[in-house]
Order: C-alpha cells, then structure tokens, then sequence
C-alpha cells in the first residue's frame, strides 16, 4: 500500500511469505519456491567465479578443486540438487496452472465453496512425491553409489 | 441464552492503536461471555459497550454483505461478522487490524490505496459504441453460459482478506493485488466487453499477474468463493492464448433486438397504483 505518514504501517515483509498465517500448503510452496530460486542464483554466481579460475592455468584449478572436496562443500552441492529437484518441479506445476490448467472451471459459487487451489491440490501432491523420490534418488547417488 | 458447544467465556486479546496517544500498538484482553451464536462482531459489540466504548473497528451490514469488518482472527483473515466465536474453537480470540493495511485506529485498516487499485484496473463495461452505451436502445445479448464466465468474481465484496493473506503484497508495494486482478477479469471475461486492451497495460504490467505465483492464500481466505487467484491464471491462460491466435480485436456481443411484442401475462398480478404524486 502506498506511503502515508499518519497511519502505522503494517506490511508484513519478508515475514509474511514464510509465516502470517495458518493457510494451506501452497503458500509455503510458493515461499520455498522462491528461497531455493534465490539459491540456485546464488549458486550459479558462484559457480562462474569458480570456474573462471580456469583463466588462470591448470594449477590454480587444481587449488581450487581440492580446496572444495570438504564434505560440507558436498553437503552445499547436494542442497543445490535439492533446489534443483524442488524448484524445477514446482516450477512446472506452476507453469501447468499459470496456463490454467487442472484449475477445473469458472462456476457459480455455491457455500461450502471449492476453491481452484483445491481442485488443484492432488497435482501439488503428485509434484511434491515426484520431488521427494528425486531428492531420495539423488542422495543415494551422492551418499551410497558415489563415495 | 445458553451456549451450547465451546467455552461459555472468552478471552478477546484485541490489538489496540490511538495514533493521538500511543508511540506503538500494544494488545488489551477483555473477558467475554459467550452467548449462543455470537458472532466475533457481536463480542467486540458487547466490549465498546459494555467495558471500554473507545474501541474501534469497521463494520456495517453484520451480514457478510458489506465487507467492513475483515479483521485478522485467530491466525486468518477473516470477516468478524460471518465467525461464531464458538466456532473458533478456542477460549482466547486473539484479534488484529488486517496486515499489510495501515492501521488508522485499532482494528480500522486503512483501504484507500486498495480502492485506488480497484480503479487502476477500470471495474466497468467498456464498448467502443458509447452512444449505445450512454443511451441503451436495448439490452447487449448474454447467454446463460458466458454469465457463468465471470459471475463468481463478481461476488467480491471488497472486503480486502485477499490482500492480507497475499504473500506478494506484503513484500511488494506495487502489486495491483487479488481484488484488482480478480475485477479486472471479471470484466474482461465478460462477453459484452469490449475492455481488454485497455486493462491490460496495469494487468500485465511488472506489478500485475506475472508477480502472482500461485500461492493460493487470497482464495482460501475469500469469504464469497470469488477465487481470486484463479482469476489471476485466467487473465494469464488468455494472454497466452490471444499471442498463440494472433487475436488482436475483441468483440462485445452485440445489441439484441427492441422488444416490440411484449404482451402482459394475466397471471402476474399489476404493481400497486403510485401513492405519491409529483
Ligand atoms: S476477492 Fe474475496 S477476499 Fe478479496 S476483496 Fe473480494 S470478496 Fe474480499
Ligand atoms: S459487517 Fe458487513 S461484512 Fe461484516
């Protein structure tokens, strides 16, 4: 809302995408969408520095390879593939409902009153397992296959 | 009257605000005892007149109709008149001004802006034939299924929980918002219409639809099933499918014809004849 001196402001901020309220599971969908967006961008920043050591011969590379086989730094990239998995994912659900799809149809609005976000709600749930057994597939080829 | 599930008295926790007298806002209990079918509304009714008559808050029509009293309840947005206490479920009944509205006076959310964004989005019948519009020679044809194209989001009460439970409104300043978008395609889907391109420039602007992603809080809160973020992929699922046809002119549907052999049913019964003459 815009600007007036006499009147307390009252936004919620950055507060408000994670909590404010007892609302259903797509706001926090939309609030963790945003965070691991904010992750992978941070990621791939870091990912251009880190490659650009290149310029500066094969050994600096080395360095800075060895330098990143900690396993907190395999920890951080199995968190950028859990990004990866969650975000890509729900990104197509929101791209399938932005196209107005599995939102059902306009209607009279009859009390109890069904909204698109439930009609929509076994699709975020199907993404949501999909996201789950990519992020369990991945792990284990992290953990167990790639030791 | 006797109560007759929930608790028989109730803690109202109320956030208080007088800009004349408070540097911040600070929260005031007040025990309340619960009569069979009071409403949130009907508590803070009690409270102003019974133990503190400074409290305020915005309401009207004590019916859902009107859309005054949005307030935020128990953890929602809600309409203090359309929510039993007993409802609620719990015996505290804590109550603050609708977030992400400047609070003018304890529960009175400041809605000019909100009103400003309703009008952005021109909430009328615009046609290229304003004469016919000025001065109707007949009503525009609409069929039963093009009514039902938008008749849900013309149920919006202008109530502002929409706003409140939006997580992009309350990080953007600048989001037109669920209310507007939601009115915006009430109008455009609505086959006498002929408005779409001039609503566009604010719909698709970087503070309309494209900030909207799906969170869905605006339509769980909506007291009158308008769905408000359905609106919202509506008004996107037509930008994309006006680009894919390449679709540039939008016809109204057109003028029915003057009804000229109307003839009286003799069942209906004639109005009573004037009693006030000019
Ligand atoms: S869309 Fe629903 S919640 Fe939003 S202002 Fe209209 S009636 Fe209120
Ligand atoms: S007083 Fe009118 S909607 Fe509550």
């Amino acid at each position: 809302m815009e600007k007036n001196k006499q009147h307390l402001k009252n936004k919620l901020g950055l507060l408000g995408w994670l909590g404010g309220g007892r609302y259903g599971m797509e706001r926090y969908a939309y609030a963790l969408h945003r965070l691991t967006g904010l992750g992978l961008l941070t990621y791939f920043i870091l990912h251009i520095f880190v490659t650009g050591t290149r310029i500066a011969g094969p050994q600096a590379w080395q360095q800075t390879m060895q330098s990143f086989s900690t396993p907190w730094f395999k920890f951080g990239e199995f968190l950028i593939f859990v990004c990866f998995a969650y975000h890509g994912l729900n990104g197509l659900r929101l791209g399938i409902t932005e196209l107005g799809l599995m939102l059902g149809k306009p209607a009279r609005p009859i009390y109890p009153y069904r909204s698109s976000v439930l009609r929509q709600r076994p699709f975020f749930v199907v993404v949501m397992i999909l996201v789950a057994a990519m992020i369990v597939i991945g792990g284990t080829d992290f953990y167990l296959l790639n030791r | 009257m006797s109560q007759t599930s929930g608790p028989s008295e109730v803690v109202f926790d109320v956030l208080r605000y007088n800009p004349e007298k408070d540097a911040k806002p600070y929260r005031q209990e007040f025990t309340v005892a619960v009569t069979k079918g009071m409403t949130v509304l009907d508590g803070l009714v009690w409270i102003k007149e019974n133990l503190d008559p400074t409290l305020s808050w915005r309401s009207s029509c004590r019916m859902g109709v009107c859309g005054s009293c949005g307030m935020f309840i128990n953890g929602l947005p809600r309409l203090a008149c359309a929510n039993q206490v007993a409802h609620l479920h719990s015996d505290r009944v804590v109550i603050k001004p609708l977030p992400n509205f400047d609070i003018i006076k304890d529960l009175v959310p400041d809605l000019e802006a909100f009103f400003t964004r309703h009008r952005t989005v021109k909430p009328y019948l615009i046609r290229r034939a304003v004469e016919e519009q000025n001065q109707p020679t007949s009503e525009y044809f609409q069929s039963p299924q093009e009514l039902v194209q938008y008749i849900q989001f013309a149920y919006c009460i202008k109530c502002g929980l929409c706003l409140s439970a939006c997580p992009t409104v309350a990080t953007d300043d600048r989001y037109l918002g669920p209310q507007a978008l939601a009115q915006a395609w009430r109008y455009s889907a609505d086959a006498r219409d002929e408005g779409g391109k001039d609503r566009e420039q604010e719909v698709y602007s970087s503070h309309g639809v494209f900030r909207c992603h799906f969170a869905g809080a605006c339509s769980e809160v909506c007291p009158k099933g308008v769905d408000p973020a359905f609106a919202i992929q509506l008004l996107k699922q037509d930008l994309f499918k006006r680009k894919l046809s390449g679709c540039k002119e939008q016809h109204g549907s057109p003028v029915t014809a003057p009804i000229t052999e109307a003839k009286e049913n003799p069942k209906i019964p004639k109005a009573p004849a004037p009693t006030l003459t000019k």
